[in-house]
């Protein structure tokens, strides 16, 4: 029996986290992630939860006592954001590396300098190549859904890669709606207990993350490659496991809305989409043929998905906050590619925006549209532009 | 003080032959690494009075004992000398390797 509750994306997590009982918890607060951590401390306190929460001094050693734990074979939740993501960077591909299927969220925040706290993805999107899978949530419903099948997805024998869920700092980890949370029997019979069979115990001792020269390296390099690309299927399995056993589906690694015969897709990440959900809406009342393309997996990357929205005739655009100095938003280089080779020619605009919490208007999203139109038509458009700059460049 | 050695391995003919992550049973899968060393500590078995304070201060951890007497892995040995210094019966040599 799922329960509607009021909650924030935070808080949506926090309980996601409980219903998938972890064994081990560490996590250094940052703003926006605080409330997560603080939640399930709480949780903690009042016996809800039964699991070990360690303390620790910084982002770097919460990520290193979740690879301990990991290794011994524990369910283990880790949540930072920005500043503290980059601070576990060293660590991030550690994990990878190691195999270990550590859960973690991430509070989608700008990075310093200028200092900022409020939201954008530059932190994750700078970390696409630590190896972990990357997976964007639109809402908080999403949110809670996601760290239960994170865990399915991470501690598959096939993957065994740990997953980052990204949340828009504020936007999401802050907003409040209703959220159906599945009850614990639910749960259990879709996320079963975890079971590495490579975990060290004293029956079996072993060196865990030893060093390795160029004769076998790049073998365990491709190793974990060819788990992430087999990745995609087992995320597909899971989102379908998840329809059928607690009723809600989101697409796989993307989540499309008329793009079937749209004229112009914008391909996005977060929160936004929703925005540009209502603009589709709003741009198809009066004739005009909109589409979004929302990226959930930003690695494994959806090649065959963007791909497939390519077609003659068609305009696409990227609007992520990011951008990748002296070049272009990451999010559109990797679309960018995964069009090229599958030969698709179609005309592709960059948009930028919302970087340090700078807000995407309806309007701003109308304006998107209105180029991918020009271009489509074969006028001249600014390939990469920022949205709603304040002031003249 | 027990101490796995390198133990001889098949090299692996399949990606699906390596173990899954670079966490593997102690002793496989490691090369030795000890061949820059210039001198070698050597440990008189007749002064050793097995109090094991070399093995305590050994920081590559290549001090081990076995069947009672204490030994050295030169496969990991870097020859810093760190033990020969430690020992409080001056049972440890540092010999010159040629």
């Amino acid at each position: 029996m799922q329960q509607r509750l009021f909650l924030s994306g935070n808080e949506a997590i926090a309980l996601g986290v409980k219903l998938s009982r972890p064994h081990v918890i560490a996590a250094y607060p940052i703003t926006p992630q605080t409330v997560a951590v603080e939640r399930l401390a709480e949780m903690m306190q009042s016996g809800d939860l039964d699991a070990e929460y360690l303390h620790v001094e910084s982002e770097h050693s919460a990520l290193s006592a979740m690879m301990g734990a990991s290794a011994v074979g524990a369910r283990t939740f880790t949540a930072t954001s920005s500043q503290g993501l980059i601070y576990m960077a060293e660590c991030l591909h550690y994990a990878s590396g190691g195999r270990f299927p550590i859960v973690m969220m991430n509070a989608n925040r700008a990075l310093a300098l200028p200092w900022s706290i409020y939201g954008d993805q530059r932190d994750s999107l700078s970390l696409l190549d630590c190896g972990w899978i990357q997976v964007y949530a639109e809402d908080a419903q999403e949110s809670l859904d996601l760290v239960i099948q994170a865990y399915r997805i991470a501690e598959d024998k096939r993957v065994l890669t740990p997953v980052m869920i990204n949340l828009d700092g504020f936007v999401l980890t802050h907003t409040y709606e209703p959220v159906l949370v599945p009850d614990q029997v639910e749960v259990d019979s879709f996320l079963p207990s975890y079971d590495n069979p490579y975990a060290m115990n004293l029956d079996n001792p072993k060196n865990v993350g030893f060093s390795s020269t160029p004769q076998d390296t790049m073998e365990f390099k491709y190793q974990q490659h060819a788990a992430m690309l087999d990745a995609k299927d087992i995320i597909r399995e899971v989102d379908a496991a998840f329809g059928t056993c607690l009723g809600r589906r989101y697409g796989g690694l993307v989540s499309n809305y008329w793009t079937e015969d749209a004229d112009c897709i914008l391909i996005t990440l977060g929160s936004i989409a929703g925005t540009v959900r209502t603009v589709v809406d709003e741009l198809r009342d009066h004739g005009f043929r909109a589409g979004l393309c929302r990226i959930r997996y930003m690695r494994p990357f959806p090649e065959d998905e963007i791909a497939e929205l390519a077609r003659p005739g068609r305009a696409i655009g990227v609007l992520e906050k990011d951008i990748s100095f002296g070049f272009e938003g990451t999010v559109f280089t990797n679309v960018n590619s995964a069009l090229m080779k599958a030969g698709m020619q179609v005309p592709v605009l960059n948009f930028i925006a919302g970087l340090g919490g700078r807000s995407i208007s309806r309007g701003d999203i109308r304006e998107a549209f209105t180029d991918l139109e020009k271009a489509r038509t074969g006028e001249s458009v600014r390939n990469v532009r920022f949205v709603n700059l304040g002031v003249a460049t | 003080m027990i101490k796995p050695t390198i133990q001889p391995y098949k090299r692996p003919c399949a990606i699906s032959e390596y173990p899954v992550g670079p966490s593997f049973k102690a002793g496989h899968l490691v090369s030795g690494n000890s061949n820059y060393r210039t001198s070698r500590p050597v440990i008189s078995d007749a002064a050793c009075i097995g109090c094991l304070f070399c093995y305590a201060a050994c920081p590559d951890g290549a001090i081990f004992r076995n069947e009672k007497k204490v030994r050295v892995d030169y496969d990991f040995c870097k020859g810093c000398g760190i033990c020969a210094r430690e020992c409080k019966v001056g049972a440890i040599a540092m010999v010159k390797e040629e």
